[in-house]
């Protein structure tokens, strides 16, 4: 029994990883309808801007914050510069610069600060929590954060004037210009918003996989997972996919498969969700009148 | 100089000319149509307004030229378009719609009192407030779309077809409606409809649109009492 609690809540904690990218990817896909192929690798370089504040002496509290707000702007600008002029281009073309953002971020990264393994240091202080090492005090903050920032993000989008005209450029954009609303700003805040939201996932991740340009490769396809099982059109059910894709690969990985086919089990529910349920578990199936 | 004054405008989709050189204008607070068959141009010439089309000419709003300005932006100097096919956002509710139309607006008061005004013109959306937008019915959902431009406080209306595809009753009621906007709210308005009966009955000027090009124009009384317009358009 203890052994199952350990496994569920370590799947927990690697669930929270997984949810926070799924968050991101969420955020994109709202905006854009793409998947964002570059944004494990987006987060990745974030996170060695950060690590590279703390290298010159800068607190974790400050970098944080820091580091937020640099990702967001890099985020927009890659919007303005880079997708704005193929906006109307086909899909494959955005499929293609995706993939060369990829490799960019990845080379650069590497370019930069070498493809060698750094640790990089939790905000959280290493104790047990209420007396038992079930679940680390960092898995723990990362969950809370998480949660959080799911929390933020609905409140943006339900009550702020520009969370509803951000959903309204991405649903239609013709009827958005009409009513006065910038949709190319929309996008380009829709990538700075999910550039953000990558960089804290990063930042979060990095204490628990250590930091090297290849960080993400893994946890991006389990954060796809997590975003389609739970639903692309909904942050929530991407968070709650998430967390269940960490805990179902843990405890497959425990009892029933091992940990050689984990990795093959979260593309194996990305494909079982797509054929079954494809708007995921929480995703809106929209009606339309005819 | 008219309050909307349009001259030499042409208009193109790719490489096919849809506006050959119109010219036409239209007075502050005045209800101006503009009829034509399919295809005539009519939908093109409000896109053009819009800026939703490339557009060669001249296009002034009240002193303001709007020829190479992004939509959003002549949207914001008091220019609501109703456009064809009503523009809903589907997925959300009919306030939250409405919400979208008081985007340029600034201050919650000013917000609640347009929604105030368009709940009072259209009673029925106020019940469906809640209502995911895209179950409207298509009378409720051009309702919506007057609504959702009249949020905007604009200054001139540009209305696209409204009667096209509803019940005779329901579009009774909306040209009650619209006259009766155009009165209170003193918001001029540019109609295009292929009802010509309707569309002369509310407005006071009408122009005839042929093949991208202004073939008629006038009062809505000289252009109804007209024998060929009568014949070709009018129907008896």
């Amino acid at each position: 029994m203890e052994y199952f609690l350990q496994q569920t809540l370590s799947g927990l904690a690697n669930g929270a990883i997984y949810a926070c990218v799924a968050l991101a990817v969420v955020m994109i896909y709202q905006a854009i309808d793409h998947f964002n192929f570059a944004q494990g690798e987006m987060a990745m370089f974030s996170t060695f801007i950060a690590w590279q504040m703390m290298q010159w002496g800068m607190p974790f509290w400050l970098v944080f914050p820091v580091c937020v707000v640099i990702s967001f702007a890099g985020g927009v600008v890659i919007e303005r510069v880079i997708f704005g002029p193929i906006h109307n281009a086909p899909v494959l073309s955005h499929v293609i610069v995706f993939i060369a953002l990829f490799s960019i971020f990845n080379s650069l990264a590497g370019f930069i600060w070498e493809f060698t393994i750094k640790p990089f240091p939790s905000p959280f202080p290493e104790k047990d929590v209420l007396g038992t090492n079930l679940i680390a005090m960092h898995e723990l903050g990362m969950i809370g954060i998480t949660l959080v920032m799911l929390v933020m993000i609905y409140l943006f989008f339900r009550f702020t004037p520009i969370g509803l005209a951000m959903r309204a450029a991405a649903a239609n954009p013709v009827s958005a210009r009409l009513v006065g609303i910038s949709v190319k700003w929309m996008l380009s805040l829709g990538w700075g918003l999910a550039a953000a939201i990558g960089a804290v996932a990063g930042m979060l991740i990095a204490p628990m996989v250590y930091l090297e340009p290849n960080m993400m490769l893994g946890i991006l396809l389990y954060g796809f997972a997590g975003a389609v099982v739970g639903g692309l059109t909904s942050p929530g059910g991407a968070v709650a996919g998430g967390f269940l894709v960490g805990v179902a690969e843990n405890l497959a990985g425990a009892y029933v498969i091992g940990s050689e086919l984990k990795l093959t089990f979260a593309l194996v529910l990305i494909v079982g969700v797509l054929l079954l349920r494809p708007a995921g578990l929480f995703g809106r199936v929209v009606v339309n009148r005819v | 100089m008219a309050f909307l004054e349009v001259k030499g405008l042409e208009a193109f989709y790719g490489h096919t000319q849809a506006l050959h050189g119109l010219d036409f204008e239209l007075e502050e607070g005045g209800i101006t149509t503009i009829l034509g068959a399919n295809g005539a141009g009519k939908t093109t010439t409000l896109r053009s307004i819009c800026g939703m089309v490339r557009n060669n000419g001249s296009i002034t709003f009240d002193g303001n030229s709007l020829i190479g300005k992004a939509t959003e932006n002549i949207v914001r100097l008091g220019i609501a378009h109703v456009p064809e096919g009503r523009g809903t956002f589907v997925r959300i509710t009919t306030e939250e719609n409405l919400r979208l139309g008081a985007y340029t607006i600034k201050g919650a008061k000013n917000i609640a009192d347009a929604m105030d005004r368009v709940y009072n013109y259209f009673p029925r959306l106020k019940e469906r407030r809640n209502q995911q937008a895209g179950t409207l019915s298509g009378g409720e959902q051009q309702m919506l779309a007057v609504g959702r431009a009249l949020m905007l406080r604009p200054r001139l209306m540009l209305l696209d077809e409204p009667s096209f595809g509803l019940a005779p009753l329901i579009v009774k009621e909306l040209f009650e409606i619209l006259r009766s906007i155009n009165n209170d709210e003193k918001v001029s308005m540019l109609l295009v409809e292929q009802n010509a009966t309707l569309a002369l009955n509310l407005a006071d000027h009408a122009y005839l649109l042929e093949t991208g090009r202004v073939v008629m124009s006038g009062t809505s009384e000289d252009i109804s009492s007209d024998e060929a317009v009568r014949q070709s358009y009018l129907g008896y």
